[in-house]
């Protein structure tokens, strides 16, 4: 492999060590070289909002971040939110509120809101909409996304 | 797409970026928060052979208030910046422009330095530090040299930054008691390109500079003269010549920067 590097980080919690090629960004990464492929890839280009991780806590775009530049970082995915029931609430409003159709986006979509979740008791529909302004849905419309992320904010 | 092939270096000083850069000439990108870099790679619109990443560079982040001027290093994030209460208190138009930055997980690593030194005419930074007189901080093998922003935005995509330097910090006059600003943009969705965009400054001196309104952020300098918003709407019309884009012609982005400014005269004048 060209130029490659080696890397350790924390992804979900388990420490991880790789040979990776500067090349290739943080998303495909955690696809191809964890079989992490909760987070999807789409527009590779920061628009589309698919590839949402959390790196040291704060939500990034995976396909925008090279995973060399992820060395030594805490990574987390919806599979580690997910497994540690920090998205539960999300996940049963999306289901409550059919807040997603073809589900391509929901990952993402998840890893945005809970971003607001964790920061916001109180929040209007405007500042939902303002923080996934970067995530797109080509299914619902986001009306049920944002009625979703208002539930569990509004009523935990 | 993917990216093509390059290498990778992280370098923990600033002697060895300059060292890196020297050797590879053109050849070498400078990697600050990749927010714009990165995915012009994805899409093969650059093909350089090393990236100099520097964000390991401690020197280069932090925000301080010293004599009544504001320093923010290079790799100040947005969302740091947006997040500060001193940009807050002395550089409100800055704090402002924040929220229009594309959106929270590309403000979280995305940094002021790698803005200005893009110099995307589309960008709000620069014409943040057209309004605020911001000097830029540029060091090199040479040593460091100050550059005025009037100065420092050459043209499309184009800075004073010559080969070998790195922008490193930018420093601005605080905002005095009596000053004002507002920062306002219009854009199809938020977070989008701004159609148009106005970082408009009011003390001694008035200042409007509008971004996505020429090849780079634009003062204008006749507008800013004028006593009454009739006459500085018919000057802007003459500082202005906006390049059309896929969805709006120069006649529309010309008239949406005359709704932006008369928006903000009516602000600092209340």
């Amino acid at each position: 492999m060209e130029h490659a590097l080696d890397i350790t980080l924390t992804v979900n919690g388990a420490q991880v060590g790789r040979r990776v090629a500067p090349r290739v960004h943080l998303v495909d990464f955690l696809r191809e070289e964890l079989g992490l492929t909760g987070s999807h890839v789409a527009c590779e280009q920061g628009v589309c909002g698919a590839c949402t991780l959390r790196v040291d806590g704060e939500i990034v775009r995976g396909c925008l971040m090279l995973a060399v530049q992820a060395n030594g970082c805490r990574v987390e995915t919806v599979e580690g939110l997910s497994d540690t029931q920090e998205l539960a609430k999300l996940q049963k409003a999306f289901h409550d509120r059919n807040a997603l159709q073809c589900g391509f986006c929901t990952p993402g979509m998840l890893m945005a809101a809970q971003d607001l979740v964790k920061k916001k008791t109180k929040v209007s529909r405007d500042e939902i909409r303002e923080h996934i302004s970067g995530n797109y849905c080509r299914c619902t419309g986001y009306q049920a996304i944002v009625d979703a992320i208002e539930d569990v904010i509004q009523h935990g | 797409m993917k990216a093509p092939s390059f290498a990778y270096a992280k370098p923990s000083t600033l002697a060895e970026v300059f060292e890196l850069l020297e050797k590879h000439g053109d050849g070498a990108r400078i990697l600050a928060g990749g927010q714009s870099l990165i995915p012009s790679l994805n899409m093969r619109l650059s093909a350089p052979e090393l990236l100099i990443d520097i964000g390991g560079l401690a020197e280069l982040k932090g925000i301080s208030i010293e004599r009544g001027v504001l320093r923010i290093g290079a790799l100040v994030t947005h969302a740091q910046l947006g997040a500060s209460d001193v940009v807050k208190k002395h550089a409100p138009l800055l704090a402002e422009a924040v929220p229009h930055v594309a959106h929270p997980a590309i403000r979280n690593r995305g940094t002021i330095g790698g803005s200005l030194a893009l110099a995307d005419p589309a960008a709000e930074y620069p014409a943040c530090a057209l309004a605020l007189k911001a000097v830029m901080f540029v060091e090199g093998r040479a040593g460091q040299r100050q550059v005025e922003a009037r100065h420092f935005f050459k043209g499309l995509f184009e800075t004073d930054l010559r080969p070998g330097e790195v922008l490193v910090a930018v420093e601005i006059p605080a905002q005095l008691e009596g000053e004002r600003s507002v920062f306002l943009e219009l854009a199809r969705r938020h977070g989008d390109y701004a159609i148009v965009g106005l970082a408009a400054f009011k003390g001694a001196e008035t200042r409007f500079a509008f971004l996505n309104a020429g090849p780079t952020a634009v003062l204008a300098k006749n507008t800013a003269l004028k006593k009454s918003l009739a006459e500085a709407k018919v000057a802007l019309k003459a500082d202005l010549d906006p390049p059309a884009d896929l969805y709006n012609s120069s006649a529309t982005k010309l008239h949406l920067a005359g709704v932006l400014l008369e928006r903000a005269w009516n602000a600092l004048s209340t």
